[in-house]
């Protein structure tokens, strides 16, 4: 195995871990949909350079996919979405920002923990990034609960894919072409459901704060 | 500890006391360029304490003897820092006196004086100066320490010389955890040398202002004295950041070709820093002071992620 490849891979890891910090961190929602497709063009890139690195092409073609899904597809779709639904420059209030930074280092700490045994049976080029994929999977999950707006809800979402995604990569040069085809196809019909459903809440409650939904009926 | 030693001592001292000011010239004439300004010669600084050393010193009646002797302790913590971080050649005498963790001490006790003076006369804004740089150094600080032991796990030393000397020569290999923590020193350099996202130093006389309002009550030579501190402040940063970053072109022991081309490559380092650093203070805007533990929060996550990936990718 060439050392630079998994140094580049390394690299990208890291990107990603940073872009899941950001957007933990990020108020306003652009910067939001931004943000996540430098996630999906960091993810591009890592599969590609494990492509690369371990000749198996048809990693060529789910990188192909990640670029044209998750970079230009998504975020066009995102930017269409929230154009149209009149939030493009929505700031939420988040709870104390540094609070969430040292929730989600220690979230990296454990993800890195959990993932030390199991790398260990792993031969790829990447292995060690695992870790790193567990973390960005963890992340979204703490956006997507202190989140209280629909749009960012389902950026963590896809943000969360993304992890998935890095984490069959890097530990086992990805999953069989029918499954991220099935998948790829799954997140952007997920996505149109989503966009459908979120018109959907605002027209029953006049906004896309989520606590709305917390009531099942009308006082 | 040899004469060879001695006299890059002896350079790297005067190197520092000159090129302080003349980088803090260099960093205003940028940023004068960038705003559509007509820019002050690069020398102003110089004139400006030529001038401050020759005017009278006026103390407020209240002032106790450790306003008097702040001055002189804060310029010699920060000639001291200038000199334990290699510019020039890695073969210093002084070295072994402080590594890396000491570095930080020396600024903090350079602090701790500062904010202790601009209390002392009992002035409104020197109390609020005081108070919200002790805020921003705590915050700075362990981001600082995260950056310096990101640079001491991979040479497995804390001294700054040794950093160096490792850094400069391993093949080279893309680091993710060094381009973290050079982001977060970046961060910790604008914090503490009260730079443009956290504090104006080009203003006097605001309620935002930090570092200035410390300042208000000195006059003559020790304003003088605090005004070459804090350049030789920006200078350490400077060189600390250029060390543990892009150690290429400082001199070895005993290398004496290295050590005459040690000079012009610094300066040309710190030239283009300062151009940097002069567009970041033009395209950023001053935050409010409630956020300045967010981007302080931001820059330790970035040491500790720095710290994290090294230690477990071993990248």
């Amino acid at each position: 195995m060439h050392p630079l490849s998994t140094q580049v891979v390394n690299l990208f890891a890291a990107a990603l871990l940073l872009i899941a910090f950001a957007m933990l961190s990020q108020r306003r929602i652009v910067t939001l949909i931004n943000l996540f497709a430098w996630q999906g063009l960091a993810l591009a890139g890592s599969t590609a350079t494990v492509a690369w690195a371990t000749g198996q092409s048809h990693l060529y073609y789910s990188a192909g996919i990640t670029f044209a899904l998750k970079v230009l597809l998504l975020p066009w779709i995102l930017h269409r979405l929230i154009r149209r639904l009149n939030v493009k420059w929505d700031v939420e209030t988040l709870i104390n920002i540094p609070t969430m930074m040292i929730v989600g280092i220690v979230l990296v700490i454990f993800a890195f923990n959990l993932a030390l045994p199991i790398s260990e049976f792993s031969r790829s080029v990447a292995r060690g990034t695992l870790g790193i994929a567990l973390a960005c999977v963890l992340m979204s999950f703490l956006m997507m609960i202190t989140r209280s707006k629909a749009v960012p809800q389902v950026i963590g979402f896809l943000s969360m894919e993304n992890g998935l995604f890095f984490a069959a990569t890097s530990a086992t040069y990805g999953m069989p072409m029918v499954v991220e085809l099935g998948i790829a196809l799954d997140v952007l019909v997920g996505m149109v459901i989503l966009g459908v459903f979120l018109f959907q809440i605002r027209e029953q409650f006049d906004s896309l704060d989520i606590h709305h939904l917390e009531k099942l009926k009308d006082d | 500890m040899n004469v060879e030693g001695v006299l890059a001592q002896l350079a790297a001292l005067v190197a520092a006391l000159v090129l302080a000011p003349l980088l803090t010239g260099w960093v205003n004439m940028w940023r004068a360029w960038l705003q559509g300004r007509t820019a002050p010669p690069l020398t102003q600084p110089f004139r400006a304490l030529h001038k401050l050393f020759w005017k009278e010193s006026v103390m407020a009646h209240s002032a106790s003897p450790m306003y008097r002797a702040a001055p002189y302790a804060v310029f010699s913590c920060m000639l001291l820092a200038s000199m334990i971080v290699p510019t020039i050649s890695t073969n210093l005498p002084l070295a072994p006196a402080a590594d890396a963790i000491a570095l930080v001490g020396l600024f903090a006790l350079a602090r701790l004086f500062m904010s202790l003076a601009a209390m002392d006369v009992g002035t409104a804004f020197g109390t609020l100066g005081a108070r919200r740089e002790m805020l921003v150094g705590f915050l700075a600080e362990p981001a600082f320490l995260m950056v310096v032991f990101t640079a001491s796990l991979i040479s497995s030393s804390t001294s700054l010389a040794t950093i160096v000397a490792s850094l400069a020569h391993r093949e080279l290999t893309i680091l993710p955890s060094l381009a973290f923590a050079g982001v977060a020193f970046t961060m910790v350099s604008l914090a503490e040398n009260a730079r443009v996202p956290v504090d104006n130093p080009a203003t006097h006389l605001e309620l935002t202002m930090i570092h200035e309002a410390m300042l208000l009550e000195y006059s003559g030579r020790h304003l003088a004295l605090m005004e070459w501190a804090a350049s030789l402040k920006l200078f350490a940063y400077s060189c600390a950041g250029l060390a543990l970053f892009f150690p290429w072109g400082i001199a070895e022991a005993n290398d004496r070709v290295a050590l005459a081309f040690a000079l012009p490559v610094v300066v040309a380092k710190l030239a283009a820093g300062g151009m940097l650093l002069a567009v970041i203070e033009t395209v950023l805007a001053k935050m409010r002071i409630f956020r300045v533990p967010e981007f302080l929060a931001t820059a330790f996550l970035l040491g500790v992620l720095a710290l994290l990936v090294r230690i477990l990718l071993g990248a």
